[in-house]
């Protein structure tokens, strides 16, 4: 069964009307950390809007995320700055170091999940990475690729 | 005092109209628009509709509050360059294969591209895929021929609130979609086709199965039979040349039979047969205690509503099927001749076409009871397609023996024509005596709710209209709540009911602000009704003799096998 509690909950502290859409669907975001399907009817119902509605806010924002990701979340620069700075590699060898690819963004284990982003504002220390929010500067594919397997060491034991 | 304002030099007396596009509309000045429409509410986003002030200031007239003294020009050389960057930019983004498309001739962007002279378009075409969302029986959707202009988003929200589609993604991925970009068959949809109807482009289209119909009429070992709906022959005209409301009926059936269908019959015996099952179930219902409020059963794409957001009402729909599938199981449970027998139904209506594939309405061999349904615009296509000159055409009558109807159900058509028909037999059966006049006059008109309350020696019998999906969901919300007291309560889909059908020629925005073409559509159906000698279903001998011969009892066992069905909760 699926746990409904954290939209009760949610609902409940910003009450059950269309206008508590986003601010329920955030909470969800951060508990799910994804906004699993299973939600739609669910909030349609309480909120009385249509799913198709909430479909069109969950893919408007790109805070929102309609897949399930992984406990780790890397982000890979690619603004200009980083660009330049050969962010590409990185990308390529953490894709490779976990079977990823453009399309499969989340390890099945659902450990890992590795895609781009525009800017992260962190051009000085380009070429740049998140890992859940935490930026890491100056990177190569090598740095990259270690950070990957001290992470996967430390789950392992 | 009367207040005023200017518009391209002539002088538009201001009556309080909503914004300046609808004056504009209302002294004959088109100003371009793509996302406005009378029935929605303002978006304001397409930037077609700008108009130019005194002092040379731009502004949206579909967002913009007429204002005595305002002085106005709706075609300058400044608004005419900006339009034709509107429509480059749209251009761009739209696949235009306007040779095959269905909106031809009709599509707002392919007039204005005309109308402005855009002869090249200086950017990139980036929308050529033509792939379709084909998985709905009623609608098509093309998202490569979208303009974004959202009117259908507003009409699935706002008039119909099914919330089907909406707007998703976000920049230039933006499009309108299903939840999770699913096909429309798996949406909330209905079926009713209003979003087809408002769009100005090709995006949304009502499914043609005119093919299907010509390879059977083409066949020499298939007989084919057609029933046309009352709607329909207040429509059609209107791609002819002929006034809104004009009753073609006449011509419709010598067009049918050159085209090569065996036999045409009338839906009207079908609503005829329909009205005396439903007011005799009407009546068992009040007199017996049954579940009331009762609720029509005659719109598809509302029992598709029902069945999904009200679940707990499906028991106050009358079990009555509706006039097209009652004539379909009555012509095919009598048809007697030696060939294959393939029926087909004309329909204002895009949910029809999805509602004879229900499993409920085939045969014992598992065969839609209507195997094909075209909507009128489809045999629009047809008649052009086979070259008549309709407007030439002589008129004939149908075949016997589904011929012979009554003023009763040739308001089926129109909002508050099903009650108004069955108010008339369900009066005289109760009392017993001859209505004196058979008009019910606070029933009819194109407004969304009606209400009226008559008083039938004694028993108090309380009724509601409405017309739209979303003033239903009120009415039902109310019924829900046990606030309601009505006994009987007409629902149809389309704002202003079958007339208005998403299936029935394509009404522009322009027209939409300034004809009343529902009301008139609906004027040629009362018209006629007014002209017949027979107003009352019971007294159409065709269908009593049906009872006498076929049926049997009216409500009886074979009229419950082959007239009635049920109803479930939709699967979710
Ligand atoms: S056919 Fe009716 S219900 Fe379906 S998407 Fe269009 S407006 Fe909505
Ligand atoms: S599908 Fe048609 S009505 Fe809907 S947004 Fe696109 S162009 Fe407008
Ligand atoms: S902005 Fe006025 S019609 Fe689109």
């Amino acid at each position: 069964m699926f746990d409904y509690s954290v939209l009760d909950r949610a609902i409940e502290k910003f009450g059950n009307e269309e206008k508590s859409l986003i601010a329920v669907l955030q909470e969800a975001q951060e508990n799910y950390r994804y906004l699993p399907k299973e939600i739609f009817p669910y909030l349609a119902e309480k909120l009385n809007v249509s799913e198709a509605k909430i479909f069109g806010v969950a893919t408007f924002y790109e805070n929102f995320s309609l897949e399930q990701k992984g406990k780790y979340v890397i982000k890979v620069c690619d603004g200009t700055a980083c660009h330049v700075r050969h962010s590409v590699p990185i990308l390529e060898a953490l894709r490779k170091e976990l079977g990823l690819s453009e399309e499969k963004k989340t390890t099945d284990d659902l450990m890992f999940t590795v895609e781009t982003v525009a800017c992260l504002g962190a051009c000085s220390s380009a070429p740049a990475i998140t890992l859940n929010n935490e930026i890491y500067p100056t990177m190569t594919p090598e740095s990259a690729v270690a950070l990957v397997k001290s992470i996967i060491e430390k789950e392992g034991k | 005092m009367s207040e005023y304002m200017i518009i391209d030099g002539i002088k538009a007396e201001i009556n309080g109209e909503k914004n300046v596009l609808e004056l504009a509309r209302k002294v004959g000045i088109e100003i371009p628009a793509f996302c406005y429409d009378p029935d929605l509410s303002i978006y304001g986003a397409c930037r077609m509709c700008m108009f130019e002030d005194e002092r040379g200031r731009l502004d949206a007239a579909c967002s913009t509050i007429p204002k005595a003294g305002m002085v106005i020009k709706t075609n300058t050389a400044k608004l005419r360059k900006y339009r034709k960057m509107i429509l480059e930019l749209l251009l761009a983004n739209h696949c235009r294969d306007c040779t095959t498309c269905h909106m031809s001739g009709k599509c707002k962007l392919q007039e204005f591209a005309y109308k402005f002279n855009i002869e090249n378009v200086r950017f990139p075409n980036n929308s050529c895929s033509l792939s379709s969302d084909q998985s709905s029986y009623s609608i098509v959707r093309t998202p490569s021929k979208c303009i974004l202009c959202g009117k259908c988003v507003r009409m699935c929200n706002e008039i119909q609130s099914v919330g089907a589609i909406d707007y998703a993604f976000r920049g230039s991925k933006m499009k309108i979609s299903t939840a999770f970009d699913g096909d429309i068959a798996n949406s909330p949809c209905v079926g009713c086709g209003q979003c087809a109807a408002v769009c100005p482009t090709g995006a949304i289209t009502i499914r043609d199965d005119a093919d299907l119909v010509w390879k059977a009429i083409g066949n020499p070992e298939i007989e084919v039979s057609v029933q046309v709906a009352p709607a329909v022959r207040v429509g059609l005209g209107e791609e002819f040349g002929f006034k809104e409301g004009e009753n073609v009926m006449g011509k419709l059936i010598t067009a049918l039979r050159e085209m090569g269908f065996d036999k045409v019959y009338d839906t009207n015996i079908g609503a005829d047969l329909t009205i005396v099952e439903e007011s005799n179930e009407l009546i068992h219902r009040i007199t017996k205690g049954g579940k009331l409020p009762m609720f029509t059963s005659c719109c598809p794409a509302w029992i598709r509503f029902a069945e999904d957001k009200y679940p707990e009402l499906l028991d106050n729909i009358s079990t009555c099927r509706s006039p097209m599938q009652m004539l379909a199981s009555t012509i095919k449970a009598t048809y007697t001749g030696e060939k294959k027998h393939i029926h087909v139904a004309i329909m204002p209506c895009s949910a029809k076409k999805d509602e004879a594939r229900r499993d409920k309405f085939k045969d014992k061999d598992g065969n839609p009871l209507v195997d094909y349904v075209l909507s009128t615009q489809d045999v629009v296509r047809m008649i052009r397609e086979h070259g008549i000159h309709f407007a030439q055409l002589e008129e004939s009558l149908p075949d016997v023996p589904f011929k012979e109807y009554t003023g009763a159900s040739v308001i089926f058509g129109a909002s508050g024509g099903v009650m108004e028909a069955a108010l008339r037999t369900a009066v005289e059966t109760i009392t017993g005596e001859k209505l004196g006049d058979v008009e019910f006059k606070e029933v009819r008109g194109m407004e969304g709710v009606k209400e009226a309350e008559y008083d039938v020696k004694g028993l108090k019998v309380k009724v509601a209209v409405v017309s739209g999906l979303k003033n239903a969901s009120i009415i039902c919300d109310k019924v829900k709540a046990g606030e309601a007291d009505y006994q009987f309560i007409e629902i149809m889909s389309c704002p202003g009911g079958c007339v208005n059908g998403g299936g029935q020629p394509f009404v522009d925005a322009f027209t939409r602000s300034a004809v009343d073409y529902k009301g008139l559509r609906a004027s040629g159906l009362y018209n006629t009704d007014a002209d017949m000698s027979s107003r009352k279903s019971h007294e159409n001998s065709a269908v009593m003799e049906l009872y006498n011969n076929f049926f049997g009892e009216i409500g009886g066992h074979k009229a419950h096998e082959l007239l009635h069905t049920h109803y479930e909760p939709k699967k979710k």
